[in-house]
């Protein structure tokens, strides 16, 4: 019986010792890790065709939620068992220290070969989001380093039906027709606007767009450097729009705390009006109501003075491991997935935006109107420089204290500022 | 003879030893690898200066001293305090008073036994989630979305209708009771069984002396009751000051600072601002911090056994 039981226990250990070591792979398969849960299945599909046509396998291995995802990534990395082809959902500093420690390749040859042909059948924008410029203050070596599989962009959605039930025939064309119209629906008790700014990067997006069309993109970069400070008469007036927002009702009941989720269900819902959402948002209305008569338009500007950018969600990008063996059929997987056949079938079964302009052709109403302005977004990834993270953090607490009415626009930006100051010191330490 | 008979016996004893620690050994060994590993790691990340990828500069105590300033980190202490004591105070009263009642003989004791234990197995996501919709504020169609605000109208106290988790003056108090909601099953099942365990012949006896309710609750339950007391305090602090799901399915991430505790604070260090060193630092500090409390507890719990 004692043998038995040490046979068994041996049995055990080892079982578990093989369950820790990875799986070998053939010479003829690649793995590709996500977190997309909405493409897995089309994904799935693609990868099974692609099958068919090369002979080659690529497990596509899903892995969600996104925070899951990340942290993943971050330990497969330090393991060194990172697939042959995932993505990294971070910071652009972050994507720039996977580089330096040798798990991204540099896809620019593949990229610029045939004249450049891949590279022209995909939006700059998108590529840029995934390019590193001479020059870069990551001091990574200038390249493409990442295949942009979709596109995003965020703008405002409006429902038709509850604009006309407040007497509004056509949606805002600038910032103080938004207020007047926020203002009308309140007086027949819709709620105006909502979205997820209980999640700091809206609050980061809706503001820094507005910062663009305040104040222009050098100013902001300026401010970046530490050139100008947050206590500029430009940047007090960015944080004034939250107080104007807030003081006019536009916001919806318990906003400050909504995560997009929610926000997105209240808007398919129709319990607001307004809301400012990504791209992405076509699929989940579609889920929730079908018949949700709504469209979509920039933020309406409150200034003439520079053109309104609108973030780019840099839609989901995908990377290649430096380390991985199969890094040649990784790459020609890429290339195959980004072709216009494959992305229109991703578009039409995800109703996300594609990366390849061609697929874009046949777009029409909501998803139309997001494709449209692609060419005019901007995205932190593209931008010389970011802002630090901590003072990006006290930037988005402090709108989300003006909100509640919690601090004064001014408090807020003398508050940022000192942050900045902190950190410009750090920054100087040896 | 007597040698032989003695190495004899050592050199047993020595095997057996041996073929003891063999069979402790696969427990030690991930004891070894899962926590005492990584604590010395946490402390050696806490040393140093890490995005958590790429290099590691060696900083000292330089996150320790930064930390010591954060007046949010100390905040987000002062919260979790905060939502601790609710648990200790509300919770475990709850807890207490509902075992004591459902340690007599009632009608349908399973039956609540069973109730009283279904938020605490609830994950707590779905709790989240659950009042965030009972808690929702907002209009629809003439109706409040939330069921509590919904609940206000309905009973005509629509002055009190309120954005319960947008408001600084309501929303750490609302997280505090949702967590204590979830929580006071645990306390129940633990005291309830703490409860069984009092030999039924000393409530005789007393009941034999003349001794009420009270003095019998006071002079034995309480007395017997004290390990199982202090057991539910160590793991209600354990628990409440590590919350953090909850608070993040509430309220997201947050509002403004106003409902921030340790854990989010770490969470957003290493995920938002990714300062993997500067949240091993809070790390430490905070698991110092339990551990004090719960070794406190423990001898404080021991001393009075003794007395």
């Amino acid at each position: 019986m004692r043998r038995l039981v040490s046979w068994m226990f041996c049995a055990v250990l080892a079982g578990m010792a093989l369950g820790c070591a990875q799986a070998k792979k053939t010479a003829n398969e690649i793995e590709v890790w996500h977190w997309m849960t909405d493409r897995q299945d089309s994904l799935q599909a693609l990868a099974e065709r692609y099958e068919q046509q090369t002979g080659i396998k690529v497990k596509i291995a899903l892995f969600a939620p996104s925070d899951s995802y990340t942290q993943k990534v971050i330990a497969a990395a330090q393991a060194n068992v990172l697939p042959d082809i995932y993505g990294i959902l971070d910071k652009k500093s972050i994507v720039a220290s996977f580089i330096k420690a040798g798990y991204v390749a540099d896809l620019t040859e593949a990229f610029k070969a045939d004249n450049g042909a891949w590279e022209k059948r995909l939006f700059a924008k998108a590529i840029n989001n995934n390019r590193f410029v001479e020059g870069n203050v990551d001091k990574v070596k200038p390249g493409i380093y990442g295949v942009p599989l979709d596109v995003s962009n965020i703008q405002m959605v409006y429902n038709r039906a509850l604009l006309k039930r407040a007497g509004i025939m056509k949606p805002p064309a600038t910032f103080d027709d938004f207020i007047a119209d926020a203002q009308a629906l309140r007086r027949v008790g819709i709620p105006p606007f909502v979205t997820g700014f209980g999640e700091m990067w809206i609050v980061d997006c809706f503001a820094s767009n507005y910062a663009f069309n305040i104040m222009g993109e050098a100013k902001v970069m300026a401010t970046f450097r530490g050139e100008v400070p947050y206590t500029d008469p430009d940047w007090i007036a960015v944080f004034a729009l939250f107080k104007k927002l807030a003081d006019k009702g536009v916001f919806m009941e318990g906003i400050v705390t909504k995560g997009n989720k929610y926000a997105e269900q209240d808007f398919a819902l129709e319990r607001a009006a307004f809301s400012f959402d990504g791209s992405w948002c076509v699929n989940i209305y579609k889920t929730m109501n079908p018949g949700l008569d709504y469209g979509v338009l920039p933020l309406p500007p409150v200034s003439s003075n520079f053109p309104m950018r609108m973030w780019d969600g840099a839609g989901s990008s995908l990377v290649v491991n430096d380390l991985s063996p199969n890094k040649d059929k990784a790459v020609a997987f890429l290339k195959w997935l980004t072709a216009a056949e494959q992305q229109t079938y991703l578009a039409e079964k995800t109703n996300n935006l594609p990366a390849n302009r061609d697929a874009h052709r046949a777009f029409t109403d909501v998803l139309g109107g997001f494709s449209k302005v692609m060419e005019n977004t901007t995205h932190p990834n593209i931008w010389p420089l970011n802002e630090d993270p901590l003072v990006v953090e006290a930037f988005d607490k402090g709108i989300q204290a003006i909100m509640i009415g919690d601090e004064t626009p001014q408090q807020v930006a003398g508050e940022v500022q000192s942050v900045k100051v902190r950190q410009m010191g750090r920054a100087a330490r040896p | 003879m007597l040698l032989k008979t003695y190495n004899r016996y050592t050199a047993t004893r020595s095997l057996d030893a041996f073929k003891n620690f063999l069979f402790v050994f696969p427990a030690v060994a991930i004891f070894c690898i899962f926590y005492i590993y990584p604590f010395f790691e946490l402390f050696n990340l806490s040393l140093h200066q890490w995005q958590g990828i790429g290099p590691k500069v060696f900083i000292g105590l330089r996150n320790f001293q930064e930390l010591a300033v954060d007046k949010v980190w100390w905040t987000s202490m002062g919260h979790a305090g905060y939502i601790t004591l609710i648990a200790l105070t509300f919770q475990n009263a709850l807890a207490f008073a509902l075992a004591l009642a459902c340690d007599r003989e009632i009608r349908l004791k399973h039956f609540y036994r069973l109730v009283f234990f279904i938020p605490p197995v609830l994950s707590e996501v779905v709790v989240g989630i659950l009042w965030n919709w009972i808690l929702n504020s907002g209009m629809h169609n003439g109706q409040q979305i939330g069921l509590f605000n919904n609940f206000l109208a309905q009973i005509g106290l629509p002055h009190l209708i309120h954005n319960w988790l947008s408001d600084p003056k309501t929303a750490l108090t609302c997280i505090a009771v949702v967590h204590a909601w979830k929580g006071f099953g645990w306390g129940f099942i633990i005291l309830l069984a703490g409860l069984q365990t009092i030999d039924r012949q000393l409530y005789e006896a007393a009941k034999v002396d003349g001794a009420g309710m009270w003095r019998t609750f006071w002079n034995i339950t309480l007395p017997m009751m004290l390990p199982v007391i202090v057991l539910v305090v160590i793991l209600t602090i354990l628990g409440s000051m590590q919350v953090f799901v909850l608070i993040l399915s509430l309220v997201n991430q947050g509002l403004v600072y106003h409902t921030e505790v340790p854990v989010t604070r770490i969470l957003g260090a290493m995920s938002g601002t990714n300062q993997f060193g500067y949240a091993c630092a809070q790390a430490v500090i905070l698991g110092i911090l339990l551990v004090t409390v719960s070794f406190t507890l423990k001898s404080f719990s021991n001393r009075i056994k003794q007395a």
